[in-house]
């Protein structure tokens, strides 16, 4: 490692209309290491990447290369100076080979034709050097998320990116996607490149990382090494507060089976059954949480449970009643609660205010009712017992649900979901997206619930989330659960694998 | 009724047919350029109607058909250059602005034609090129091999056309501007550059097909061209982006075409149907199109204008 730092950036503040999304940030990278940013959403992470990247113009401070101030005015000028960007969102044309994608906007050796021959060497070479299997002559839209996020790596490569930013890369992979991404990152460092790592992953950041920087608001809240960070101390940077990632789990008696899916079989949306047979018990009293790579199934089985997508063969019970294909509004008498993963696609109505939310399902309940009309002075005093009891953050109750944020809108739909203390409680991805103090309450809130003797059966694509949360974990694959496991006795290795469809051994 | 099948018969109805074929091959591959890099010109016909007129004119003043289909040439690029002024520069919508040039060349051709020339004078016609060796073929020679020089050039350009667009640099970057023009900016591809030479090109070859359509015809009228620019487009979509499938679709268009008009000739179809046998080739050419363009999809920024950052 050299003195000077291959990149400086000195004071650097960018403001949005209403929104200071950097403010006097100074951050550094030296050859050799990873440097982590880390932030919740809408800390100003992006930004200040998109600021190095020449997407955004700063409004003050000054970026140095290599001790040399510069000027960077557009991803042109990132590129020439060796300036890689994965971005959160891939900038991939799906209808084009991975070799095209490599080799758009670089002159080609043959003039005015494409040399896609010496580009896939290339690409070969480097996938041979860096761990990224790939073909070149693949067309995108056949690849999977893992080899679409190699292909970006290798589109940095390629331009001899010597400084490397990767904006939340792990989001969309599996355990074992990510640790094999590590290890082309560690080959990447190993070669003298300077890495910029994005995550709120915890411990992710504290596996991959050199140095830390946590931003809040804009603002550097903290810089430290990786050396004696912990998650608890990652997090209260994050935060500003203490915050707890496990949340105590008192004892409780568990009871008898509250949800009972034996052989489900459900079509997804594109015709295929996507569950293929499920069986799945969960008990009064215990959080079972479903871990799995997204589209192996678990969201049709949550909507087959709600009666939101037609059972086409299997049966699923509830509290001992026969709740297959009935309709939603007849199984949510049965006591079943729902929490649904696209909060504003089927979770709440985004013009809807608040109140008009909260009440969505109670709407026609007698107690709200007075002569039949809506009783709205009944109306108002549920919801903002709710609002008050969930702690939801909102101006007041005729906002509409869009103007909140997302943790909030997740305590509006949880609150909601469990005023009735239902029997059976299906939550899906319940903190996605969510910032880490909202998901500590819902997690609180969680665990109160088990404690009130519901069943829960929490999808989650979090690791992390699952182990802290389950009593049980099971692992979905391809539209079964392939194992079950204790949280307690099993490893994040464990359940990765089961994952990525390897059967634990009986 | 076996009259038709005499051989004389069906060789000139398939050599007329592809003689049809000629101005919508023309616009549509022109079309295709333009459409694979996101950018949906619907005014082609009002490209060819100017292109059209003013072929026709060179040809009546100079009596050159290729001045007249330089002229064809001219009109296409300024027309093209300001279509794309419009769609890419302007960022207009391009489901209507279009239309208005469309209208603009509509009225313009009309009104120049009143005002420069007013009653119809024929003018000469392209010349025939027989292929040498080729057009002693019997009966495939006469249908293919005894044409004018637009004929060939029009089919020439089929090949011309799939090499540019999937061999090129330039054509990797039509492309990848028709599908995801954030990523082809975000790697230095100018969005803006490669839309402005696709729309021109179109523009081009929608000039050099109205003037083909006059030449070949020999004569100007009003509304010559019979909305073949709109059809032109739908082949566009029925060939599914490609020009070998472009030129199936003018085929097929030109092969009814000449059909209907043979039955006309020979009595088949008596005259009170006249009116609806002139609509044969273009139902048939959509129906065709529903059953098979369903199965490709569109390029994905097709009629999107492209903001950076937005
Ligand atoms: N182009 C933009 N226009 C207006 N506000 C923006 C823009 N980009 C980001 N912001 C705002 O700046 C803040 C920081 O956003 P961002 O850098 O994306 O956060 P992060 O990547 O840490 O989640 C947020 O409040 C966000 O809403
Ligand atoms: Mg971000």
């Amino acid at each position: 490692m050299s003195d000077v730092p291959m990149l400086e950036m000195r004071g650097i503040t960018k403001r949005f209309p209403g929104v200071l999304a950097n403010y006097r940030v100074d951050f550094d990278v030296r050859s050799g290491e990873v440097h982590t940013l880390l932030g919740e959403n809408g800390a100003g992470k992006s930004t200040l990447m998109k600021i190095l990247y020449g997407l955004y113009q700063a409004d003050e401070g000054e970026i140095l290369l290599n001790g040399e101030p510069v000027e960077i005015h557009s991803p042109m000028d990132a590129i020439e100076r060796n300036i890689g960007m994965i971005h959160q969102h891939f900038m991939l044309v799906e209808t084009l080979t991975v070799a095209e994608n490599v080799a758009l906007g670089l002159p080609s050796d043959r003039g005015f034709r494409t040399d896609l021959d010496a580009v896939s060497e290339r690409i070969e070479a480097l996938a041979e050097r860096y761990g990224l299997s790939i073909d070149p002559s693949a067309i995108v839209w056949q690849l999977a998320v893992g080899q679409r996020q190699r292909v970006e790596i290798i589109k940095a490569l390629y331009r001899e990116a010597n400084l490397l930013i990767l904006d939340e890369p792990t989001a969309v992979l599996t355990p074992q996607e990510v640790d094999q991404l590590f290890v082309t990152l560690r080959q990447m460092t190993a070669d003298g490149r300077g890495l910029i790592f994005i995550s709120h992953k915890l411990h992710e950041v504290l596996a991959l990382s050199d140095r830390i920087t946590v931003l809040r608001q804009g603002h550097i809240t903290g810089k430290v090494p990786v050396e004696g960070a912990t998650r608890e101390s990652l997090a209260e940077m994050m935060v500003g507060r203490q915050v707890k990632l496990v949340p105590d789990k008192p004892p409780v008696e568990v009871g008898s089976a509250a949800l009972e899916i034996s052989g489900l079989r459900v079509v997804g949306d594109r015709g295929h059954e996507t569950v293929r047979g499920l069986n799945l018990e969960v008990r009064a009293g215990e959080i079972l949480g479903i871990a799995g790579v997204s589209g192996n199934g678990q969201r049709e089985m949550a909507q087959a449970i709600a009666g939101l997508r037609e059972v086409t063969g299997g049966s699923i019970r509830i509290g001992g009643v026969e709740t297959t294909n009935l309709k939603p509004a007849e199984i949510r008498k049965h006591g079943l609660a729902y929490v649904t993963e696209g909060r504003l696609r089927d979770g709440a109505i985004a013009d809807f205010s608040v109140s008009e939310n909260i009440m969505l399902i109670d709407h026609a309940d007698p107690r709200y009712l007075n002569r039949g009309l809506m009783d709205f002075r009944a109306i108002r005093e549920h919801s903002q017992m709710l609002v008050d009891q969930y702690a939801v953050k909102t101006p007041n109750l005729e906002t509409p649900a869009k103007n909140l944020s997302g943790g909030n809108i997740q305590k509006m739909i949880l609150a909601r979901e469990m005023s009735g203390t239902p029997t059976v409680l299906v939550a899906s991805q319940p903190t996605r997206g969510v910032d880490i103090g909202a998901a500590e309450y819902i997690h609180s809130r969680l665990v109160q619930q088990r404690a009130e003797d519901t069943a829960i059966l929490m999808i989650s694509e979090d690791l992390d989330e699952v182990f802290a949360l389950s009593d049980r974990i099971a692992v979905i694959y391809e539209g079964e659960i392939i194992g079950i496991v204790d949280p307690a006795a099993a490893t994040r290795e464990q359940v990765g694998l089961m994952m990525a469809g390897v059967r634990p051994e009986a | 009724m076996n009259e038709f099948f005499t051989q004389a018969i069906l060789i000139a109805t398939v050599a007329s047919g592809i003689r049809l074929a000629v101005p919508l091959l023309l616009a549509s591959l022109g079309e295709t350029f333009g459409q694979r890099s996101g950018v949906l010109n619907l005014g082609v016909d009002g490209i060819m109607l100017l292109g059209a007129f003013g072929g026709y004119y060179t040809v009546l003043k100079t009596d050159s058909v290729w001045l007249g289909l330089l002229t064809g040439i001219g009109i296409g690029i300024i027309l093209g250059l300001v279509s794309a002024v419009i769609s890419v520069t302007l960022k207009a919508e391009q489901g209507i602005s279009g239309i208005g040039i469309y209208l603009f060349g509509l009225g313009m051709s009309d009104l120049l034609f009143q005002k420069l020339v007013g009653t119809p004078r024929p003018v000469s016609s392209f010349p025939k090129l027989d292929i040498p060796g080729l057009s002693d073929i019997p009966i495939l020679g006469e249908m293919l091999f005894q044409h004018s020089m637009i004929v060939y050039v029009a089919f020439g350009l089929v090949p011309v056309s799939m090499y540019i667009i999937n061999r090129t640099t330039f054509g990797m970057n039509i492309r990848a501007v028709g599908e995801n023009p954030e990523a082809a900016d975000s790697l230095g591809v100018s969005v803006v550059r490669t839309r402005y030479l696709t729309v021109t090109i179109g523009g081009t070859l929608a000039g050099i097909a109205g003037a083909a359509l006059a030449i070949d015809l020999g004569i100007f009228q009003q509304n010559l061209t019979n909305a073949q620019g709109f059809i032109a487009i739908a082949l566009v979509y029925f060939g599914a982006w490609r020009p070998a499938g472009v030129m199936g679709g003018a085929l097929l268009y030109g092969f009814v075409n000449s059909l209907v008009l043979q039955f006309k000739t020979l009595g088949i179809i008596p005259r009170s149907w006249s009116d609806i046998a002139a609509m044969a080739p273009a139902i048939i050419t959509i129906l065709a199109l529903v059953l098979v363009a369903r199965r490709f999809r569109q390029p994905a920024a097709l009629t999107k204008p492209f903001t950076r950052g937005a």
